[in-house]
């Protein structure tokens, strides 16, 4: 195997080099131990794809979702200003992310602080390669009639309206695709989002991500498939909670892609 | 004669009571701040066919959508007939259009019988499902007194229309039979109207004019209802679609002025500052809403144009698992308190002008109003801190209202002007703000680089 290569921004400008595409790694993707696996995986699919792509590194800031759904607009304005700084500097055109919420913001907020960019959600982007041919997913492999089912994020799903693309990915690996009750526009939230990630839940019945882990354990699935590092977080402690642990794996699209194509 | 006085008067006085109604309603809306809704009207005039006239968002749930169509169909087809109606209550004429329109008119009255039909089985099978089955989104705890009773009286309303319509129209088939005219040929009461040519004939011509007045009356009365009721929504629905947002639902508004604040701070250029901002700054501004004054006027018409159908809440996450939060209760809320502020407004009460302001006027107004109150008296935080911003109310909202929005102005206001809000959240402000990152981490941000290619090395 050929050795990973990840260049930051900063070392392809002082070589004079411009990448196809930026991979925001987004906090989550940074520090999570769980979404490393993430960006480890979506890593080696850009270098087994020969994409050409650098990461900002130590110059990535977050993005500022969670301090701007809470409510808190000069924490977002200061990061999101900061990295707009940056990204302008370098003229990045194209970006990828492993995180809806990451993705949403990006792509849906940030210009109107002056940040324009193509902003690309990596299982859109992922399918983009499939259909080019750069990644060919041989059928019959360790997918092949596994149960999946595929938990709609809300920062994909309805905030983007990115219901395809992923189940397009999850068809070519030869599983048998099965859904939640509530699924594509009706799909669950995994409890995260809106900065709840970040604070207890208020009092109630029951946590949300339990309600949704019970729905997809009914469909009786051996993978929960997911697209983003929050929801992978929240439906595996649910597994957890539900002493599921055996029968029940949460994997991100990317994860999917390296394990079927022993990448 | 005097039929044709009584309805002019009739006609006066509803109108005259209406206006003054509605324009209060128009005032209540414009509570709220200026929102820029321009551009493309030619999506916004197809939401308004495919999910106001279309009802696009009401089939997905089948059945409340079929027989809410044939209501909504009912409804439209009526106009017509309503025509009609004041023609003839202005003229002293009788089915004025019927000469003009002769086959066409009976068609459109056939249609309107039998819509009529289809009406009445809908509002039957609405009432018991509202009363008899336990569907849980009508009996949830914002569903007590007056909304559970203006849902089911609006559905009393539409049996007495509807049964007024047969009446004048059987009763008019019969006299016509007697007469020896023949049969009007109307789909549903060429049937019912020879069963009562027996009837004396003056008893016929009581009984349709009961039937005609009734009509027409139920109309007035229910012009005269809407604006108390959740079923202003069959006039509000459709502005509220063209106006609702075109913007993905992930968006949300930016606010200009704490960037530009911010980028001043941070030495970057500010577009379009003028020279004398800060002269202008010396009323603190207010960020995000406390109550209706900081709301956008299109927070204000969905709150108006709400159905409390409860779809929003039954998709709702937090209030799926038992939290306090309900969706329909924040729109329900800003409703309320909106007509709150509007009758002490009409009132003119002048104890709700800003004490420092008193000296000055005696007219209680927008600008001047403080009553001590705001939307925190109906709103509690709990029930915002609860909202994990999935857009699910969103998408279920049969005519596009967003209770997310006005949740997160209410979130900014509590953290940008309050400094308040849950404390479990200060460390991740503090984290974002100081190292770029949601968590307080020694590590550097490409540590996972360092660590994965020194893991291959090793291998
Ligand atoms: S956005 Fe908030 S209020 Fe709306 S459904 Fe989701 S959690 Fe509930
Ligand atoms: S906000 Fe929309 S979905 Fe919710 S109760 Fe009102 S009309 Fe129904």
């Amino acid at each position: 195997m050929t050795k990973l290569k990840i260049e930051t921004m900063a070392e392809m400008a002082a070589k004079g080099a411009e990448p196809e595409i930026l991979f925001w790694v987004g906090c989550a993707g940074s520090f999570d131990a769980r979404a490393q696996k993430v960006t480890v995986a979506f890593t080696k699919i850009l270098n087994a794809t020969n994409t050409q792509f650098a990461i900002l590194g130590k110059e990535e800031s977050c993005t500022g979702d969670p301090a701007r759904r809470a409510g808190n607009e000069f924490v977002f304005q200061m990061t999101a200003l900061q990295n707009i700084e940056t990204l302008n500097t370098y003229g990045v055109k194209k970006i990828v992310t492993t995180c809806p919420h990451c993705f949403n913001i990006l792509k849906n907020e940030y210009p109107a602080l002056g940040g324009n960019y193509e902003v690309i959600h990596h299982t859109q982007f992922l399918q983009a390669l499939i259909d080019e041919g750069k990644i060919k997913l041989q059928g019959g492999g360790a997918f092949k009639g596994k149960k999946i089912t595929y938990h709609d994020s809300c920062y994909l799903g309805r905030s983007n309206n990115i219901y395809e693309a992923p189940r397009k990915i999850l068809e070519q690996l030869d599983s048998d695709l099965v859904e939640m009750k509530r699924c594509k526009s009706k799909g669950l939230c995994c409890g995260a989002g809106g900065a709840q990630m970040f604070k207890e839940d208020e009092p109630g019945d029951k946590r949300i991500n339990i309600e949704r882990i019970e729905e997809a354990i009914d469909t009786k699935a051996d993978i929960v498939a997911a697209n983003c590092p929050f929801c992978l977080t929240m439906l595996s402690d649910g597994v957890k909670a539900k002493e599921q642990q055996e029968n029940v794996m949460v994997y991100d699209l990317a994860e999917l892609i390296v394990q079927n194509n022993n990448l | 004669m005097i039929g044709q006085i009584a309805f002019t008067l009739l006609v006066v006085i509803t109108f005259g009571i209406g206006y003054k109604k509605y324009s209060q309603l128009r005032r209540n809306i414009l509570l709220g701040r200026d929102e820029d809704i321009s551009g493309d009207s030619g999506a916004r005039f197809k939401n308004l066919l495919l999910i106001a006239f279309g009802q696009k968002k009401m089939f997905k749930r089948l059945l409340p959508a079929v027989l809410h169509f044939f209501i909504y169909v009912a409804f439209l087809l009526t106009q017509v007939e309503l025509l009609e109606i004041f023609i003839d209550g202005f003229t002293g004429s009788h089915r004025f259009f019927r000469p003009y329109l002769g086959g066409i008119y009976t068609l459109t009255i056939s249609l309107i019988e039998i819509l009529s039909v289809l009406a009445l089985i809908a509002t039957v099978i609405f009432l018991a499902r509202r009363n008899l089955f336990k569907i849980p989104r009508f009996h949830m705890d914002e569903m007590t007194g007056w909304p559970k009773i203006d849902g089911n009286l609006i559905l009393y309303g539409e049996i007495i229309l509807v049964t007024c319509i047969f009446t004048m129209n059987s009763a008019d088939e019969a006299i016509h039979l007697v007469e020896g005219k023949g049969s009007y040929g109307f789909a549903i009461s060429q049937f019912i109207g020879p069963l009562l040519t027996n009837v004396y004939t003056d008893f016929l011509v009581m009984l349709e004019r009961i039937g005609w007045w009734g009509h027409i009356m139920m109309v007035f009365a229910f012009i005269l209802y809407l604006p108390f009721s959740k079923h202003l929504h069959i006039l509000l629905a459709f502005p509220n679609v063209y106006f609702s947002r075109l913007q993905p639902a992930g968006e949300m508004e930016n606010m200009p002025m704490i960037m530009n604040e911010v980028k001043s701070m941070m030495g970057l250029p500010v577009e379009g500052m003028d020279e004398n901002a800060d002269a202008n700054m010396d009323e603190i501004p207010q960020f995000g809403a406390s109550d209706v004054f900081g709301l956008s006027w299109k927070n204000i018409m969905d709150a108006y144009s709400c159905t409390e159908c409860g779809r929003c809440t039954t998709n709702c996450p937090a209030n799926i698992t038992g939290k306090k939060l309900s969706p329909r209760k924040v729109m329900m809320d800003v409703r309320d308190r909106a007509e709150e502020i509007g009758a002490k407004l009409d009132a003119n009460d002048t104890r709700c002008i800003k004490p420092e302001l008193k000296a000055k006027t005696q007219t209680l107004t927008k600008d001047n109003f403080d009553d001590g109150k705001n939307l925190f008296d109906y709103i509690t935080k709990e029930e915002i801190h609860a909202c994990t911003t999935c857009n699910a109310c969103v998408e279920a909202c049969p005519v596009t209202i967003n209770p997310l929005d006005i949740i997160l102005q209410l979130r900014r206001h509590e953290i940008l002007d309050l400094a308040e809000g849950p404390a479990e959240w200060t460390p991740m402000f503090t984290s974002i703000e100081n190292s770029g990152a949601v968590w307080q981490v020694p590590d550097d941000r490409d540590k996972w680089v360092t660590d994965l290619l020194e893991k291959e090395d090793q291998a």
